[in-house]
């Protein structure tokens, strides 16, 4: 029987057999949402109508025997930083509160092709600027493992509802982390694809050498379909890969690791993680090492630098890109009452418009562009990137795949460090150096931390174009912790209600 | 005592820089498909790329990089083998994104020159200009200044925007300062704008209508003391919108700098606007600093890396230089230099080689073209090509050399083509235009013309021979102009015995 | 570095064109300063033989013909204008260069 519950694999199969129609599988979602997003926040906007608009079509296709894609009629929830025509999208600011894009972000267009269904808008920090959704400007959003924590951010949305079952799917948007970092802390399989595996076409811009957009789901095979559905070179975006779609969805199914090196880094491990963390993650590899896999240590100096080169690149590429937020053209107007010039207009609708981080992000980065300090600062940044892609490069040259915790905690409570910028910033450490070196990662869910119960996430990383190999890492790994819990991970969340 | 132009250049040694912005004539704009005609109802081509609505982004125009190239090349400059677009961040709200993409340390033409001419009284004399750079840009919207008195910027109640023009590809060409023009400053910077236009539209690159401003000039003028070996505090005039503009602008600002500096007063680095009705400069807004640009390069573009095999491609479609092109013609054609100044300025250079091409006499053919076409073309308001072509002035020139047209039956041939009524020699035909040179036929008017004047007769049989002239226009006018007069004229003398 | 005083705050918000309070500059001015001793560090690796890297990968050349595409109507194109008139967007006295 589908339920909620069910894979977005399954889900597929079940609409294919015409079990169940993607209506019905709809309105269960939609049913969801409302049963408990009260509690978890993940949403921002839920298209009921559009979803069952969507879902009425592709059961008209279906029944009129045209050929579908394979996730056509499974439900998806949207990360509100991509721009769906017509459909509010804020980016999780009040800049652009009821902004309706005039147009399709190309991975939507790709999605609503596929016959997918999108549920709605899913909540996020504010631009992406954050590791915990609290920087949104509505509110924050609950992690449905314990609702007193966040869970995890920018994409936190997306992550909490494929985690509450309100979604089988979803798209997330990852610049140090914002996906595989979420996912970690919620439970569930994130990725981030190569940069410029997936267009940035319509994906409201934070950091543009660094954003690229990715799935989620409660199970690698789920995420690799999704990969699949969305990759590709766009024309409308300069930065996008003209070469095949890795064949992640065969590399997910392979579940088998037999010879493949697999390089644990020394540098991000150890001290600074938490003890359940680093404990979860040994276990895992040497699930791996019964599989058939070496385990080889390399060493990543330059990653030491890669948070601090981050927190200049990042904000400066970020302070260009929110430049257009001025209220003359969309978005927020404040201050408009006839007395004031355009100059102030702008000035007072981005001070009542951006929120704390961004603001912070903002200056950080007007002032490590100005004249006098490029060099310093951004110009340095950009040559510690080549250093990170240097130790990437000549790690990858001895092994297949390079491995490490996600995160250095599990979820934290919300409030923590939201007063504490550094802090907030070093959830990242893990994930920021992939984002440096443009190369995909999977974060995959390893087990829960023996002293609180929160889940904790693996990282596994693979060279440029090549994620494919971290699909079957994934997959071969996911199997074998199934076969030692006996039940997946996420069956021991707790209830919310409802169902 | 206020300096003149004769005194301040008597005194003080000015340098001269020149900024040229092209607007090129690709038929889409520079990151984006929309249409770049002129003149279409406002906000009708746009799109969110131009617009900079969130998540837009550029993709680079190929015939924009061409038309730089070829530029670059006309100009004597080296091709980059290596070049970016980079950011220019600053805010207005004619910029959609509030940064230009342009290009800053790595522009895609550098070190070219252009030698322009000029008349001084030591005779004509050879500048170099020195191009520092070239490099491409997009345009900014444009804006309406509504309320207030005059429509102008001050006193504005608010402004309209139509961004059709943003985002139309724009090459800016950068000379280094020219010294050593003395008091010829003005004609030199005229000079090589005028010989710059004429290159871009031979390229085929441009309209380059100053007027429409697909040709803009900023001018920098600085004034140091003669001798002194230093340099002055440069001005930079904007808003120059002829050529003639050029001339005085630059004039004006030399006046302007000199009477201050007389004074004992500073010349302030700034921007003046022109004005025309008084061919003085004003100052433009006083920043209280100069603006900070932040360049950094463009993450959402790719570098350009023109390959030396396509370079060579577009230097073979390099045409002669305008200049060189117009000394040759007027050798050929033995031309005086002021006949050749007006059929330049008149625009008739290529219909004039052409006419000549097709075998037309070179003197009947400038003639032809700069008289009697260009005076209808004036009564018409069009342009003289737009009214006949080469080949059928060509036509009718032949006949009348070859005596079958006088020059008043030629001018209604012209009038006749002109009207539409079909070829020269269908025209000719229609009309009954061919010259009469029968002898038997003009034997006959001439019997009646002398019948009708028997008096004017005697008087040219008693040795008058002036008196022939009534009868000849009587001849003439009964045959309509058809008569070919110096015939006529041979055999009316010979009836009258005196020939 | 030197110390980043309110008053390079008050500039850089200029820059940015963000109002802000002079409790936010304060505030601002020494998050600024504890974030830049924290990030500052990129500097000892950055040495001069090193070479920027500002892509993740290295591709050159990527055009696009020219090629006229449907633009957005007037309407889509202004649909999001919090200020309309005459087909354009409206917006305050533009205080400066004409």
């Amino acid at each position: 029987m589908t339920t909620i519950y069910s894979s977005a694999t399954e889900m597929a199969q079940a609409l294919s057999k015409k079990d169940i129609s993607s209506v019905e599988l709809t309105k269960l979602h939609l049913d969801r949402i409302e049963a408990v997003d009260g509690k978890v926040h993940a949403f921002l906007h839920v298209d009921s109508q559009g979803a069952i608009a969507q879902a009425t079509a592709v059961d008209a296709k279906r029944a009129a025997g045209e050929k579908l894609s394979p996730l056509a009629g499974v439900p998806l929830a949207l990360k509100d930083i991509l721009a769906q025509k017509g459909v509010p999208t804020t980016a999780g600011s009040k800049i652009l509160q009821g902004w309706r894009p005039p147009y399709d972000s190309t991975v939507v267009a790709k999605l609503k092709a596929a016959g997918v269904v999108i549920l709605g808008k899913t909540n996020m920090d504010e631009f992406a600027m954050g590791s915990s959704t609290e920087n949104s400007a509505y509110g924050t959003t609950q992690n449905p493992w314990d609702l007193t924590r966040t869970p995890g951010g920018s994409s936190g949305g997306s992550a909490a509802a494929v985690a509450a079952f309100q979604a089988p799917l979803a798209i997330g948007t990852d610049t140090g982390g914002s996906i595989r970092q979420p996912a970690a802390l919620t439970g569930i399989v994130g990725v981030k694809p190569t940069y410029g595996g997936v267009s940035r076409y319509g994906v409201v811009a934070y950091s543009s050498s660094l954003d690229q957009v990715g799935p989620f789901a409660r199970t690698v095979l789920d995420t690799a379909l999704l990969h699949e559905a969305i990759a590709g070179h766009d024309e409308r975006d300069s930065t996008s890969i003209n070469a095949p779609v890795p064949q992640v969805v065969a590399a997910a199914k392979k579940l088998d690791v037999k010879g493949m090196k697999i390089g644990v880094i020394k540098e991000l491990g150890g001290t600074g993680f938490q003890a359940g963390v680093s404990q979860r993650f040994n276990e895992a590899l040497e699930l791996l090492v019964a599989g058939g896999a070496q385990i080889v240590e390399v060493s990543c100096p330059n990653f030491e630098y890669a948070l601090a080169a981050y927190y200049l690149i990042a904000p400066s590429e970020a302070s260009s890109n929110l430049a257009r937020f001025d209220s003359m053209r969309y978005g927020l107007r404040v201050g408009d009452d006839g007395s004031k010039g355009a100059e102030e207009v702008m000035s007072i609708t981005r001070e009542a418009g951006f929120g704390k981080e961004v603001k912070r992000r903002i200056i950080l980065g007007t002032y490590a562009l100005s004249s006098g300090y490029y060099d310093a600062y951004y110009g340095s940044a950009q040559k510690v990137r080549t250093l990170v892609k240097q130790d990437f490069e000549k790690a990858f040259a001895q092994v297949d795949v390079l491995v490490s915790p996600v995160t250095p905690t599990t979820a934290f409570k919300i409030g923590e460090k939201s007063n504490d910028p550094v802090a907030m910033y070093l959830s990242d450490i893990a994930t920021i150096p992939v984002n440096m070196a443009g190369i995909g990662g999977m974060s995959l869910p390893v087990g829960l931390a023996p002293e609180d119960g929160l889940p904790v996430g693996m990282q596994i990383m693979a060279p440029v174009m090549q994620d494919d190999r971290f699909y079957r890492v994934g997959g071969a790994l996911e199997a074998a912790l199934l076969s030692k819990w006996g039940k997946p991970l996420l069956s021991n969340i707790p209830e919310l209600g409802g169902m | 005592m206020t300096l003149d132009y004769a005194g301040a250049t008597t005194k003080y040694e000015p340098t001269l820089g020149l900024e040229v912005h092209v607007e090129l004539n690709t038929k889409s704009k520079m990151f984006c498909g929309c249409a770049t005609e002129f003149g279409a109802e406002p906000n009708s081509q746009t799109c969110p790329v131009c617009l900079g609505l969130p998540g837009a982004l550029p993709v680079v125009n190929a015939k924009a990089i061409e038309s730089s190239i070829l530029i670059g090349l006309a100009l004597n400059c080296s091709i980059a083998p290596y070049s970016r677009f980079a950011r220019k961040n600053y805010f207005y709200p004619d910029m959609p994104k509030n940064f230009q993409t342009s290009q800053f340390d790595e522009p895609i033409c550098v070190n070219g020159y252009l030698d322009v001419e000029i008349q001084t009284d030591e005779g004509q004399k050879v500048f170099r200009v020195e191009i520092e750079r070239v490099h491409m840009e997009e345009d900014t919207g444009k804006s309406l200044h509504v309320g207030g008195a005059t429509g102008r910027i001050h006193g504005a109640e608010y402004s309209l925007l139509d961004y059709n023009r943003a985002g139309i590809p724009l090459v800016e060409i950068v000379t280094r300062i020219v010294p050593g023009t003395g008091k010829y400053a003005p004609q030199v910077a005229r000079a090589y704008v005028t010989e710059l236009r004429d290159i871009l539209r031979s390229l085929g690159v441009s309209d380059v209508k100053m007027e429409q401003g697909s040709l803009r000039c900023d001018a920098n003028v600085s004034l140091a003391p003669i001798g002194s070996g230093k340099l002055g505090t440069r001005s930079e005039t904007k808003n120059v919108n002829s050529l003639r503009s050029v001339e005085r602008a630059v004039s004006g600002e030399i006046e302007r700098q000199a009477n201050r500096l007389e004074a004992g007063e500073r010349i302030i680095q700034e921007t003046r606007h022109f004005l025309e009705e008084s061919g003085q400069t004003r100052p433009g807004r006083s920043k209280e600093q100069a603006e900070d640009y932040r360049y950094f390069p463009e993450p959402d573009l790719v570098p350009v890396t023109p390959d030396a095999k396509w370079i060579e491609e577009l230097r073979t479609r390099i045409p002669e230089k305008p200049s060189v092109r117009r000394k040759r013609l007027q050798t050929q054609w033995n031309c005086p230099d002021k006949e050749m100044e007006s059929l330049v300025n008149a625009e008739l250079l290529g219909v004039v080689e052409e006419t000549i091409k097709l075998g037309a006499e070179p003197t009947r053919a400038r003639t032809w073209w700069l008289g009697e076409i260009s005076r209808l073309a004036n009564e018409k308001e069009v342009a003289p090509t737009s009214l006949i072509t080469s080949k059928d002035v060509a036509e009718i020139i032949a006949l009348i050399v070859g005596g079958d047209l006088t020059d008043k039956l030629a001018r209604q041939v012209v009038e006749g083509v002109i009207s539409g009524e079909g070829s020269a020699s269908s025209v000719i035909e229609k009309r009954g235009l061919k010259v009469v040179s029968d002898d038997s036929a003009l034997m006959t008017a001439i019997e009646a013309a002398i019948a009708a004047q028997p008096d004017t007769a005697e008087r040219i049989r008693g040795g008058n021979i002036p008196a022939a002239g009534a009868l000849i226009g009587a001849v003439m006018k009964a045959t309509g102009g058809a008569a070919d007069a110096a015939k006529v004229r041979e055999l009316l003398l010979k009836h009258l015995g005196q020939g | 570095m030197a110390a980043i005083s309110r008053d390079d705050v008050a500039h850089l918000a200029k820059l940015a064109r963000v109002e802000m309070t002079p409790d936010e500059l304060d505030h601002m001015a020494t998050e600024l300063e504890d974030i830049l001793g924290a990030v500052k560090r990129v500097q000892e690796v950055a040495t001069a033989e090193i070479a920027p890297t500002s892509h993740p990968l290295a591709m050159t050349n990527i055009f696009r013909e020219d090629v006229v595409r449907p633009s957005l109507t007037n309407e889509e194109a202004l649909s999001g204008a919090p200020a309309k008139a005459e087909d354009r967007f409206k917006v305050p006295q533009i205080l400066g260069e004409e």
